[in-house]
């Protein structure tokens, strides 16, 4: 599934320790404090921020916690995912795309 | 004191944030509020093509191989009238060490921040060039942050941004993931702000010269094979860059009669900053949706003069459909055992259709291709497409309606272009620079530059201006 809420992916462990690699999210702006020159839709939602770092203490999912980033920067935000993985993948087959193989290399072998 | 970061203070500090993190004043280039130095901007500030190759020669950037994709080339021959379909080259750009043409404009810029002394760098945007910052980066030792617009407010990703996210994070990159929205910008000069990082912005005069070899290289491995220039030259048009150095690039190699020709995917009716729109479309980067407000109005980037300036170089400006460069992405790796892209495949799906107007002893040069990868992936993002709601299906790519559908070639015949008009986008960025600088009346040093600017003369320049109803 390419369509994944990264928020709903269930982390095994629900209580990080120092050191632990870890996502966290924040709200950047509230709706209300968006720029008037936007899309009316996306004046309606928040701008939010995830990032990734090692924890620098403990903590519990949901929970503020501070982390230091791959830039060494210190940043607050509510622990949102332990471990974090990429689960993006090369995707199910594709019907629509799966002839288009066979059907070029019949034209080529006719052409010559 | 802790620096007052609230949206509209950091916007009142974004020039002096920008000045500083990018160690060029732009001041010395100005000449007027319309006009400024653009070569001499160029020349000072970026470095020359021989500095260039240097640098990249150590980064292990260019030099890639010009491949001749015969396959295709017949294909096209059997769809074209007789004697018609020109050769297909395209340059391999994927052999970069972080796989797109992007290392290249990278390069440049880290090598620049490195000589100037910042700790690190910034980048920030979604597409290939913030994984080449990254690996860049890590070469020379520069911590390095980017900024990417990956979700909707569903906190849901196109599968490409998150490959992207995930390649910055394997070159040891800070990853800052937002929902979608223009305020990335005053993100960005917080960021630069608290770091004291360098800006490697795409639109510097150091990026742009860094694509300048990508030009000049083509021209010279097209003239040592073919023993002549190539007709067209066709080029991925996003934010211009990569049209901007390649055609300098062309010039720089004297290949005066080569065609620039632009082409993007067409995505029409979709706003970029709309969250619903967000996750309709397959193509993050290439796209119309990039390509004419970057190409109609150059200056609303993280620069105070963009560098790179499409209008400038292009003779002609063509769209494809998402489902076009889907089924080219297919046919590159079915028939030319080459896997790559999709989004850098535009071009190609753009060269198949030039190519069939020009005779068979003609050559036309598709300038890049891009590394494939998880969530890089024509499955990937089809299976993406279908889940947001689009419509994916064999047809007639002419029944395509960006964020409705998707329409696979039935067959090869099918891949056209359709043309844009350039004189109406030249009239459209005279409008912006008169318009956007406040300007009330026009001089003569102002017109000469936007004659410049837009590739054509004074007269075309005078004539829109006298039609908008400017004081000259």
């Amino acid at each position: 599934m390419c369509t994944q809420i990264y928020s709903e992916v269930i982390s095994v462990t629900k209580e990080c320790k120092k050191g632990d690699w870890v996502e966290i999210h924040y709200i950047v702006l509230e709706a209300r404090e968006r720029t008037g020159d936007i899309p009316e839709d996306t004046q309606k939602v928040p701008l939010e921020c995830w990032i990734k770092g090692w924890a620098v203490e403990e903590g519990s999912l949901g929970e503020k916690i501070t982390i230091e980033t791959p830039a060494h920067r210190h940043v607050e935000g509510t622990l949102t995912r332990i471990n974090p993985e990429y689960t993006h993948t090369f995707g199910p087959y594709a019907r629509e795309l799966s002839t288009i193989g066979e059907e070029l290399r019949k034209a080529l072998k006719e052409g010559n | 004191m802790a620096r007052d970061t609230s949206y509209d203070a950091v916007m009142e500090r974004r020039a002096e944030i920008m000045s500083k993190a990018l160690g060029l004043d732009y001041d010395e280039f100005v000449i007027s509020d319309i006009a400024f130095d653009y070569e001499g901007m160029m020349e000072r500030a970026g470095y020359s093509l021989e500095e260039v190759r240097k640098i990249q020669a150590e980064a292990g950037v260019g030099n890639t191989p010009l491949l001749e994709l015969r396959n295709i080339t017949d294909l096209v021959r059997q769809t074209s009238k007789k004697g018609y379909g020109a050769r297909i080259l395209v340059k391999d750009e994927a052999a970069n060490p972080s796989g797109s043409f992007k290392d290249r404009r990278a390069s440049v810029s880290i090598y620049h921040a490195k000589k100037l002394g910042y700790p690190g760098v910034l980048a920030a945007t979604s597409g290939n060039y913030v994984a080449a910052v990254a690996s860049q980066a890590a070469r020379k030792n520069l911590g390095v942050l980017t900024l990417q617009e990956v979700f909707d407010s569903r906190h849901v990703g196109q599968p490409e941004i998150i490959e992207k996210s995930r390649k910055c994070e394997a070159y040891g990159a800070e990853v800052v993931q937002l929902t979608v929205g223009p305020e990335l910008f005053y993100v960005s000069l917080i960021l630069l702000e608290e770091t004291g990082y360098f800006n490697a912005s795409l639109y510097s005069p150091f990026g742009i010269s860094g694509v300048e070899t990508l030009g000049y290289e083509l021209i010279e491995q097209v003239r040592s094979k073919y023993g002549k220039d190539p007709a067209y030259v066709v080029v991925t048009h996003a934010g211009g860059g990569n049209v901007t150095g390649t055609a300098r690039g062309v010039l720089k190699a004297g290949a005066k009669a080569t065609k620039i020709i632009g082409a993007s995917v067409d995505l029409s009716g979709l706003h970029m900053a709309s969250d619903n729109d967000f996750n309709k479309k397959s193509f993050t980067t290439g796209h119309t949706g990039f390509g004419v407000p970057f190409a109609t109005w150059p200056d609303r980037t993280d620069v105070p003069k963009n560098a790179a300036r499409p209008l400038r170089y292009l003779d002609r400006y063509v769209t494809v459909t998402q489902g076009e460069v889907f089924y080219v992405t297919e046919a590159l790796a079915q028939v030319e055992g080459l896997e790559r892209g999709p989004a850098g495949n535009t071009s190609l799906a753009a060269a198949i259709a030039l190519a069939r107007e020009l005779p068979e002893d003609e050559i036309v040069v598709v300038q890049e291709t891009e590394y494939t990868g998880a969530g890089k992936h024509p499955w990937a993002q089809l299976d993406f497409a279908k889940q947001n709601g689009i419509i994916v299906k064999r047809g007639d790519p002419k029944e395509n309606v960006p964020g409705k559908n998707i329409v696979i070639p039935e067959d090869f015949s099918q891949i056209s272009i359709t043309e844009m008009d350039l004189n109406r986008m030249r009239r459209s960025y005279i409008r912006n620079a008169v318009e956007r600088n406040k300007v009330e009346i026009v001089t003569e040093k102002d017109i000469q530059f936007l004659a410049e600017d837009t590739k054509t003369v004074a007269e075309f320049v005078i004539s829109i201006l006298r039609d908008l109803g400017v004081n000259l």
